[in-house]
């Protein structure tokens, strides 16, 4: 098989696009759980911005406002998940769950009128004189604002969570709630800004799969993304840098099944779309059974509610 | 009886008239409380006498319902922590806010609300080198010892250079050796003109380290002394009032039968802060109580989790139950061959917090008392199993169907020390027995445990309270990093010998007796 | 100003009344989206709840749907109560319709009183194959079995689609991705004539009082109880944990195969692309709504199965999508969730924000 170089960059095109919801929707679920929330509603916080996005895109004509309207849809959501987990401290396994279920219904109902409806996607932004180089150029430098986006939003969590004060607070948070209650900081105010900022970027993932990927609204598209997602938090043990490799990995999987038949495999499609699913489970089995290392990086309060003590 | 070191000055701090309530309990009724500047002044009492609340009052955590504060002579009110700290008052607390997974210069930083930079660095380093609490500001918290993050927590205090330092019950986790070295750096600190107020319930460190004392009494302030003027026993009666609960240590001699041996028992760390036993040598006969002194993290959950089963042994016959190797037996098991053994954590470990009484009753005297009816769970006889218990061990609680959760912490601890001794095995074995449990309960527990082996029990008592292990045990000795020291019977060692061995040196090379 | 104060002991009042609280609220939060969505509220109300059960036949449909839920729900909560999190009863459901369609189709056409048993077996062993896989992930690599059951569910989604659009396609089917139809002997009997209710149903409440059994008298249900209340206290009391986490998954396995099964050999009667209306999640629900209670379940599960036939009726009647059904699923979850709140909190007036109560809220 001789090397194409067009067909080559078609598909690292589409693996970039394959990757980027899921890291926008893991890096936002990275920065919830560092606080020590688990969110397992990210899946319905995805089509909840989905739906939104695409809705507004098409009526506006404005891929900004449809992006806006994804993020904050997400937001709304997280925010019934943080008053529910945080305020009324209900499981948050619980919470999460009705969360998706809720969001996967929501979203049906409200993008029904919008199944069918053509959207013209997303405009691209061409980086000047880069995005001229030989191959380099249009694979790197030739995409549209949320792909690059993306990147720029890992480097950031990056950056506070290691250089900032405030990324300091929310590891102490996730580490022990009731040491950082005892010195002053209100748990419960990083938690929900966490929880927010999660919602957020799964509200990104959604309005990215209908408005770039896709691009159109399709009942339950995000098909699992979400879940793909908190295990790539795992996979990546809650590291930034590790998460975004972690994404481009799935994202690849789950594009080599579109494109087995293009290279001459000859497989059921079905059994290809298994892949991320079993990847996903591999990667899971692979981190968890390394204590040692969950330990080390994993917030230790995750999951738990936190009862401050009067 | 009060006394003044400097009757003309001011004091640095004056507490008038402090009263607070909760419902259903006054905590605080009408303190008086002077400090002065380069005192080390005790807050002394027992648990529930007030002191923590009196505290938490100064350091701004709690507002007052009646009663006034001065400060260098002026009034204040202390609102929160942030404005305790901008008049210079420091708290280190008894329960660390530490966070594991970040640095030690991390840990001070958030605790001081400022960046982790090269010049907070600098000056912890200063610091504590200054004071002999050495730190090294990179290392992550999970990987020190307890002394180790307790200089955290001083140096943190130190760094905001207070006038008043409050420690509350800080000894509780050190060795005799590493208590003398704080008492150093606290007498160093007093010199230079800090005032320290220092919690404690231990009366010898009290005569020993503090120029005052106010004692407090069921929310009330009963005296103020000088330590070195009084006696132990005479601050003992002061702190308890009337009802000093005394427990003699009863006559016994011990039978030549094995009930408990371990034969070189090693076990390696589960994880990464456990600690690996390494070749235990123990036997417990019949009718004896043989105790072991450690402060927690040496090993103790580790041999008690051997010894109870939820950890098994490599080679079987290392740990034996009158002569049986039980060493890979389930506890089910070993409970059927006569071993109880009640856990440190009252809540979640040897008693399930959402269950009630008599469910937690079941939980481990089914596998020796008949409480199944045709293999299936019988309410009936668990409830009257647990009436037995509660009614023998005194337990207040709303019977056996109130919930493990409801009950003090005393009341607890008397319930699940009774289920396992009314359970009548030949080997009991209990770790930190009367640990925050209130002066009657204690000794209620003491004297069954002392009763057990009069009826020829084998009895390991594990625990962090020396005074505990010098008065009801027959022979003891001391965990230190895994290792168990020799035995000795009791009578014939000082605590400062049991300190030797629990710092892991023997009593012959170690220090004077 | 509102704030909530840990009671000393939980409610057993708000035990029971916070499901019905939550179910009012519900009703109310529906009704409002009906209005929003610009349908007559009464007639919405009419088809949503009343339609449904306004008849015999309506009231086996009841049962019909009901039957997989409580089935599947009952042994969710058991492994609920055991911290055991089984995400994936769905993936289960549908391999138990795999295997027994399978051996369904294997007779194809056989006429013997053992089909209907070996198909049974089959789904069984099936749904617990399925679930043991979580299982041995968490027990030997300690991999969440919230992920790994959920993963497993889009599998199981994905392997049924391959087969029925291959090797088990009806080869006189015109092509359309579905299996032959079920001959007699490898269809359920039906209770109730001119219903469509099937034994399963009967099936489903021997499994309640099974469940319930278990779980109150037997030293296991306590030794489940225990590891999910405080898993440390039980290592002391002797239970082992790894044993408990495979019990609690392949009962799950073989109850959510079973009821697989029971879809496919009854009101399905043959293997399509997708033999379940999210059966596996709603049970999820069902569970919770029904306190993880044997009894409490049964109830819930009738609820649950009004929300379905109440969806289908309003589409049919009002032109409403059938999304509506996850949407109330939901929103009841969550005003359960809230009203959780009332049974271990007690709600407090306060009449002025005070500065040093530190109340959080």
């Amino acid at each position: 098989m001789t090397f194409n170089p067009e067909i080559t960059l078609l598909i690292a095109l589409t693996v970039i696009s394959a990757a980027t919801p899921l890291v926008f929707a893991a890096i936002g679920e990275l920065v919830v759980e560092k606080s020590g929330v688990l969110n397992l509603g990210v899946e319905g916080m995805m089509l909840a911005g989905a739906v939104s996005g695409f809705a507004v895109a098409h009526f506006s004509g404005s891929a900004f406002l449809g992006v806006l309207a994804g993020v904050l849809a997400g937001m709304a959501l997280a925010l019934v998940f943080a008053f529910l987990t945080l305020h009324l401290r209900a499981s948050q396994v619980a919470t999460g769950l009705a969360l998706t279920i809720f969001g996967i219904g929501l979203s049906a109902l409200v993008g029904q009128s919008l199944i069918g409806v053509a959207y013209s996607g997303m405009p691209t932004y061409a980086i000047p004189v880069l995005a001229d180089i030989a191959y380099i150029g249009p694979l790197f430098f030739q995409h549209d604002l949320l792909v690059y986006g993306s990147i720029v939003l890992v480097v950031a969590v990056s950056l506070f969570l290691k250089h900032t004060r405030a990324g300091l607070i929310v590891k102490a948070v996730g580490d022990s709630p009731e040491a950082a209650h005892a010195l002053g900081y209100s748990v419960l105010r990083v938690r929900y800004l966490a929880v927010l900022f999660g919602g957020a970027c799964a509200g990104l993932a959604g309005c990215y799969l209908s408005m770039a990927y896709a691009p159109m609204w399709v009942e339950s598209m995000s098909a699992g993304r979400g879940w793909i997602a908190l295990a790539l938090v795992v996979f990546a043990t809650w590291q930034p840098g590790r998460l975004l490799f972690g994404a481009y990995l799935f994202g690849g999987i789950t594009i080599l099944q579109l494109h087995a038949q293009a290279i001459g495999i000859n497989v059921p499609s079905q059994l290809m779309s298994m892949l991320p699913y079993l990847a996903t489970i591999f990667v899971l089995v692979l981190i968890s059974s390394d204590s040692g290392r969950i330990r080390k990086n994993a917030p230790a309060s995750i999951g738990q509610a936190f009862h401050p003590i009067k | 009886m009060t006394t003044q070191t400097n009757s003309h000055e001011t004091a640095l701090v004056e507490m008038q008239g402090i009263t607070k309530s909760y419902p259903g309990t006054l905590a605080n009724d009408a303190i008086d409380l002077q400090i002065y500047s380069g005192q080390i002044h005790a807050l002394l009492g027992e648990n529930g006498a007030g002191k923590s609340t009196l505290v938490k009052i100064l350091y701004g955590l709690l507002q007052v319902d009646a009663g006034s504060i001065a400060w260098q002579g002026q009034p204040v009110s202390i609102d929160s922590p942030a404005q305790a700290r901008a008049l210079g008052i420091a708290l280190v607390f008894q329960h660390f806010s530490l966070f594991d997974s970040l640095t030690v210069i991390e840990n001070i930083a958030l605790g001081m609300a400022v960046d982790a930079n090269k010049e907070l660095h600098q000056k912890i380093i200063d610091v504590s080198s200054r004071y002999g609490l050495l730190l090294d500001p990179d290392r992550d918290v999970y990987s020190l010892s307890v002394g180790q993050r307790q200089r955290i927590e001083i140096v943190r205090c130190l760094l905001q250079s207070p006038k008043l330092l409050i420690m509350d019950e800080p000894t509780s986790v050190l060795t005799p050796q590493e208590v003398d070295e704080l008492f150093v750096t606290l007498r160093r600190l007093a010199d230079e003109g800090m005032a320290i107020l220092y919690i404690s319930h231990k009366l010898n460190e009290i005569k020993t380290l503090c120029s005052e004392a106010t004692i407090l009494r069921d929310g009330k302030r009963v005296a103020t002394a000088d330590p070195a003027r009084q006696s132990v026993n005479s601050l003992a009666a002061l702190m308890m009032g009337n009802e000093v609960a005394s427990v003699t240590r009863a006559k016994r001699t011990p039978s030549s039968d094995i009930k408990l041996q371990l034969s070189g028992v090693s076990l390696k760390a589960k994880e990464q802060h456990g600690v690996a036993l390494k070749k235990l040598k123990l036997s417990i006969s019949a009718g004896e109580i043989v105790g072991i002194a450690g402060v927690a993290g040496n090993g103790q959950d580790e041999l008690m989790q051997v010894i109870s089963g939820e950890a098994k042994l490599p080679n079987a016959k290392k740990l034996t139950i009158n002569n049986q190797a039980v060493g890979k037996l389930s506890p089910g098991e070993r409970r059927a061959l006569g071993l109880c053994c009640v856990p440190e954590e009252r809540l979640g470990h040897a008693s399930v917090p959402g269950m009630t009484l008599s469910e937690n009753a079941f939980l481990t005297a089914h596998h020796r008392i008949s409480l199944r009816t045709a293999g299936f769970i019988s309410n009936g006889k668990s409830a009257r199993f647990t009436n037995q218990v509660i009614e023998q061990f005194n337990v207040h609680c709303n019977g056996p169907q109130s919930l493990a959760a409801s009950l003090s912490g005393g009341n607890l601890q008397k319930f699940i020390v009774g289920r396992e001794i009314e359970q009548q095995p030949s080997v009991f074995v209990v770790s930190q027995p009367t640990w925050g449990v209130d002066a009657g309960a204690a000794a209620l527990i003491h004297q069954s445990i002392q009763a057990m082996a009069q009826l020829g029990a084998a009895v390991l008592v594990i625990s962090q309270d020396l005074d505990e292990l010098m008065l009801i045990t027959d022979r003891i000795a001391a965990l230190c990093a895994g290792r168990l020291s020799q035995v000795y019977p009791t009578r014939d060692v000082s605590l400062q010998q049991l300190g030797t061995l629990m710092g892991g040196a023997s009593i012959e090379a170690g220090a004077v007796a | 100003m509102i704030s909530l104060q840990a009671r000393a002991e939980p409610s057993k009042l708000m035990g029971v009344c916070a499901p019905l609280i939550a179910l009012l609220v519900t009703l109310l939060a529906g009704l409002l989206l009906f209005a929003i969505l610009g349908v007559p509220i009464g007639q919405a109300f009419y088809a949503f709840f009343i339609e449904p059960v306004s008849s015999l036949y309506g009231l086996s449909e009841l049962g019909v749907k009901a039957a997989p839920l409580i089935m599947i729900a009952v042994a969710l909560s058991i492994g609920f109560r055991a911290n055991v999190w089984n995400i994936g009863a769905e993936g289960q459901l549908i391999l138990g319709g795999v295997c027994g369609g399978a051996v369904a189709l294997y007779f194809y056409e056989v006429d013997a009183w053992y089909v209907l048993p070996l198909m049974t077996l089959a789904g069984i062993l099936g749904g617990m194959l399925w679930a043991a896989i979580p299982a041995l992930l968490r027990t030997q690599f300690n991999a969440n079995e919230i992920l790994t059951s959920l993963m497993l569910t889009y599998v199981a989604a994905l392997l049924l689609s391959m087969l029925v659009h291959g090797q088990l396609r009806d080869p006189d089917g015109f092509n359309f991705p579905e299996s032959r139809l079920f001959h007699a002997a490898a269809t359920l009997p039906i209770i109730m004539d001119g219903t469509r209710l099937h034994i399963g149903a009967v099936v489903a409440l021997l499994l309640v009082v099974v469940a319930w059994v278990l779980l109150s008298r037997t030293l296991l249900g306590f030794a489940l109880r225990v590891n999910g209340n405080a898993p440390r206290a039980g290592l002391y009391a002797g239970f082992a944990q790894k044993r408990l986490v495979w019990f609690s998954l392949l009962f799950c396995g073989a109850a959510a195969g079973c009821a697989g099964l029971f879809e496919v050999a009854g009101p399905i009667g043959q293997l399509l692309p997708t033999i379940s209306p999210g059966y596996g999640f709603t049970a999820i629900i069902v569970a919770f709504l029904g306190r993880l209670h044997p009894v409490g379940v049964v109830f819930a599960g009738l609820v649950m199965a009004l929300s379905y036939l109440g969806g289908e009726s309003a589409q049919i009647s009002l032109n409403l999508p059938v999304a509506v059904t996850g949407v109330f699923q939901g929103m009841l979850l969550f005003f359960l969730l809230a009203a959780d709140v009332l049974i271990n909190y007690r709600v407090v007036w306060r009449k002025r924000p005070q500065a040093n109560s530190g109340a959080s809220l």
